[in-house]
């Protein structure tokens, strides 16, 4: 199901808790998850879930409670953008606004060619830096001008 | 202890007490959702907030530690503002559809917003809606309703053992379901019914078919496993709607399985057999009371004229009352034949004779959960005792050790220390090699009946762990289950349990498989003298010494009473084409018999098509009579009907009683089922002298006895009894046999066997015992021993297979 690669990335958050409580791994578990399969299917959680020896319900409690676990296919890069207050007033919505443009999608959506999937974010903790934006779920960008938009999608298309 | 005051009422709970435990104590009642006193705290619902002096804020009482000292207030000003407030959030969301939901009259957010809910919203946005959900057969959904107490999630993590339902998503996204495209198949999932406080999740069989203040409560006892549940049985217009738990903290607390509380649908099936029939000529006509009895008299005067006594035999099931075995075997007796049983599936019975009491549980139901070590030899734990299960399972959390002795290796949901999952003959060995380990180690020497036996055993690694866990964690018990009752060597399993928990000196029972399954030997529905050491020496009446046919010998059973029997039979709560150890050998000897009297709730399709049976007698299930069960644990406990026989259905004392006096047999006046229950048990009702499951002196046969040494390997069958097949009532709960328990049986073997036999999953094959063969698709199981097929019993579709744990062959078709 998983990779050799990310089970081996599994075993080793494993190593962080006592060996009766393997369940403690289940969020960087699905993470790694994630990231090899881009989004997680129902397979996906029930082999976490039976990986970790817990029911599949509560793989799926914490799937479904936390945002940044895609259950719908998604595109290669998914872009959230920070739309809180702090970011509202340095520009958020014309980021926003140009993302819309430039993609010709709304959040939620994933453009045609599966490459990007626009996503509206929640405060992410650098409003100093606003407008900010994730590039899946890893990759933090700061101060996002149109022209640093443009930038961004011109280096992930290559 | 820490003393407080709530509502200037002083009180003291324990350390790590809550104000809620206190206001319980104190009868004060704080309005609550989440809280509930058998589930972990959640405190989520905020129902319970109060005031508690010098705090801030309210604080839920179900979740604050009692402190020294601490005044807490439930129904000052902030106490209620605050409660006043959660009910408005909570209902917000709450759709106002109480006169079309089932909850209507029993909801406690319907009670609640009564007392703490405004006249009229001030809420104008819209309301969410919730999809519902399919959670299989039994419960039916409005998640609408849902007021996110967790109760149900909770009720699964920590009593039934499973997670099959949580709370997915956040905030006002949040909803309760199971896993995708999962249906809740738990056999206790019926609780969330009573758990759920709004009308979420109601019961599915129950659901629109009556109010619940048109229902009368009347209680009961439960007919099937030989725990004894307490019910609630709910009537309306002389119909069974539903059942309920009734609590009782030392047998089934305030939860009941759900076999307990679904079976009731099979006391309204349209199988029911509301008139007396007769088979005339092949043909089977209704006929009344007076003709059928008269038939069945003159039929047993024939039958005794013409074979003698002897040839007349009467097998009663253990799910029946103790009235109506007892009076069972009277009339047998009465009439001169020694020839009465109630253990019809069980196959080995060296051990008669030996017998010192009736078999129980060794111990109160109770104290199970204190135990601190246990070993289960041979059961389908969860499937035949769900409840007492469930106390095993709280006994494991509460750091006892498990072991168990199995042929098969199903999910117990709790933690196993060591197992062994060997083949049915395999199990004595492995018996075997604990109690030389536990010999050792307590350095004694083996009992003298066992030490031919085990001269050449040797314990493994496991047996010696078992010993040890055993031996050095006390209070500890071992319990035999039903596989292994039912086990060809049941005397030998016995007697090597009795050595271990001898020699270790802790308690040893046996689960008791029926309601009545201690009852029927102090009854007297055995074929032997129960006179355990003439404690009761009048108990079972006429005497005529010696022993009479066991069920093997009466149903020619097992192979050396093949083709034996009995020339007239008296089956009572009995289909003998599910409920016998080999059925095929005992459907083919009653055919042969020149009489067989069937007094059954049911018109057995098998009983009237398969040919044995002359006469059926409509007899008054549980509900439709007055009787008494013995529990596992010795608790006599009897019932009143809680509603008229249906049509010209009698109860089964009454008609046993007629019987006797038409036959001029003395002693047969009873005018109620109290004065019978008088005649077996002594004043005060206590059987506690009768039971004992130990065994007296007894050799153990040779650990490896001869059959399954001999040539080619054999393969075995392990044929337990699946859940909802077990007696007449449950295989006629429609509800019930839709859920995945009730599933059609498969041939499971292990993946060895079946890569050695070429056989791919799904792929039907024949198998054959006897001369009977079926078709069963193939399924994998690899936690089977080798060389084993399961095979559930007691089915129609494999009814026509023998004996429950003999060889059995495979064939491709």
């Amino acid at each position: 199901m998983l990779s050799a690669e990310s089970l081996k990335k599994i075993d080793y958050e494993l190593t962080k808790y006592p060996a009766d409580q393997k369940q403690s791994a289940v969020m960087s578990a699905l993470a790694i998850a994630q990231d090899e399969k881009g989004w997680l299917t129902t397979e996906t959680m029930d082999f976490v879930a039976e990986y970790l020896d817990m029911p599949s319900i509560a793989v799926y409690e914490v799937a479904t409670f936390y945002t940044m676990y895609n259950l719908q296919p998604i595109g290669k890069y998914k872009i959230t953008v920070c739309t809180n207050l702090p970011c509202a007033l340095s520009g958020a919505n014309e980021a926003v606004a140009h993302f819309r443009e430039k993609l010709g999608i709304g959040f939620n959506e994933t453009t045609t060619d599966g490459k990007f999937t626009l996503k509206e974010g929640e405060c992410m903790g650098a409003c100093g830096d606003a407008p900010v934006l994730l590039v899946n779920n890893k990759r933090m960008c700061s101060f996002m001008s149109n022209d640093k938009i443009d930038q961004l999608l011109e280096d992930l298309s290559k | 202890m820490i003393n407080f005051e709530i509502d200037g009422k002083p009180v003291s709970v324990p350390k790590n007490g809550t104000v809620m435990d206190g206001a319980n104590q104190l009868g004060i009642y704080i309005p609550h959702f989440c809280y509930h006193k058998k589930l972990s705290i959640a405190a989520n619902c905020r129902m319970c907030l109060v005031q508690v002096e010098k705090a801030p804020k309210p604080l839920p009482a179900c979740a604050t530690p009692a402190m020294e000292g601490m005044k807490v207030f439930t129904h000052s000003g902030q106490a209620v503002t605050a409660q006043k407030g959660v009910m408005e959030f909570l209902l917000i969301n709450h759709p106002l559809d109480c006169p079309i939901c089932d909850q209507g009259g029993e909801c406690q957010l319907q009670d609640l917003a009564v007392g703490y809910g405004a006249s009229s919203s001030r809420y104008t946005e819209a309301k969410r809606v919730v999809a519902n959900k399919n959670l299989g057969p039994l419960i039916s959904t409005d998640m609408t309703r849902c007021i996110h107490c967790t109760r149900c999630v909770r009720f699964g993590q920590e009593i039934a053992g499973i997670m099959e339902l949580g709370m997915v998503g956040r905030g006002e996204h949040s909803e309760i379901l199971a896993f995708v495209g999962k249906t809740v198949d738990s056999e206790l999932s019926g609780n969330v019914i009573d758990l759920c406080p709004v009308g979420a999740l109601v019961s599915k069989p129950f659901r629109y078919s009556a109010r619940t203040w048109e229902l009368s409560r009347r209680k009961s006892i439960s007919p099937h496993c030989g725990l004894g549940s307490n019910l609630i049985v709910q009537i309306k217009q002389n119909r069974v709607m539903r059942v309920l738990p009734r609590e009782n903290e030392e047998i089934n607390e305030c939860w009941l399985s759900d076999k307990d509380r679904f079976s009731y649908e099979g006391l309204n099936s349209e199988e029911r057999l509301t008139k007396p029939m007769i088979k005339q000529g092949g043909v089977w006509q209704e006929c009344d009371w007076q003709t059928a009895l008269e038939f069945v008299a003159n039929g047993l005067k024939d039958v005794k004229e013409k074979y003698g006594a002897e040839s007349i035999g009467a097998l009663g099931s253990a799910h029946s009352t103790l009235e109506e075995l007892y009076l069972l075997q009277k009339l047998v007796r009465g009439l001169g034949s020694e020839s009465v049983d109630h253990r019809v599936r069980q196959s080995d019975f060296r051990a008669d004779s030996q017998m010192q009491g009736a078999p129980w549980l060794g111990m109160p139901i109770a104290e199970i959960s204190q135990l601190k070590s246990l070993l289960v030899i041979g059961s389908t734990l969860r499937k035949d005792h769900p409840l007492l299960a469930h106390r095993i399972r709280q006994a494991v959390k509460h750091g006892a050790e498990l072991n168990v002795i199995n042929p098969i290796d199903d999910d117990l949901l709790t933690k196993v220390r060591n197992r062994a999952i060997v083949a049915p003959d395999k199990m004595i060995s492995m018996l075997a090699e604990v109690l030389k380990a536990i010999a050792e180690l307590k350095g004694v020497e083996i009992p003298d009946d066992a030490k031919n036996a085990l001269s050449t055993v040797s314990a493994s690694d496991t047996a010696r762990a078992m010993a040890i866990s055993l031996s050095d964690n006390k209070p500890a018990a071992i319990f035999i289950g039903n596989l292994a009752q039912h086990h060809p060597r049941y005397t030998d399993i016995c007697k090597l349990a009795q050595h271990i928990a001898q020699i270790s000196d802790i308690r040893f029972g046996v689960l008791g498989e029926a309601a009545n399954s201690v009852g029927a030997y102090i009854a007297g529905a055995v074929p032997f003298d129960n006179r355990f050491g003439n404690r009761n020496a009048d108990i079972a009446g006429d005497r005529h010494g010696g022993q009479g046919a066991n069920a093997s010998q009466m149903l020619g059973m097992d192979d050396a009473a093949s083709g034996t029997g009995c020339k007239a039979y008296i089956l009572l709560n009995l289909e003998p084409e599910l409920d016998c150890y080999n059925t095929q050998r005992a459907v083919r000897t009653l055919a042969a018999a020149d009489l067989v009297v069937m007094m059954s709730a049911y018109k057995s399709h098998a009983a009237i098509q398969d040919n044995y049976a002359d006469v059926l007698l409509p007899i008054a299930p549980f509900t439709e009579t007055s009787g008494t069960f013995i529990s596992t644990e010795g608790r006599v406990q009897g019932f009143n009907g809680v509603v008229a026989p249906l049509g010209e259905t009698r109860p089964a004392w009454k008609v046993l009683r007629v019987l006797g006096n038409i036959l001029q047999l003395d002693g047969f006046d009873y005018e109620t089922s109290e004065q019978v229950r008088a005649d077996v048990l002594p004043a005060g009702n206590d059987v506690s002298a009768w039971l004992n499951s130990s065994l007296g002196s007894l050799a153990v046969n040779p650990i490896e006895a001869g059959k399954e040494n001999k040539g080619s390997v054999g393969l075995q069958r392990i044929g337990e009894v699946p859940i909802y097949q077990a007696d007449l009532i449950v295989r006629r709960a429609e509800s019930l046999q839709r859920t995945r328990d009730a599933a059609a049986p498969l041939a499971w073997m292990p993946g060895s066997l079946m890569a050695q036999l070429g056989l791919q999953t799904e792929e039907v094959i024949r198998l054959k015992q006897g001369e009977g063969e079926v078709q069963l698709p193939v399924a994998q199981d690899d936690k089977l021993p080798a060389n084993c097929i399961r095979v559930a019993s007691a089915h129609p579709s494999t009814a026509a297979l023998g004996g429950m744990f003999d060889q059995i062959t495979v064939e491709k078709s």
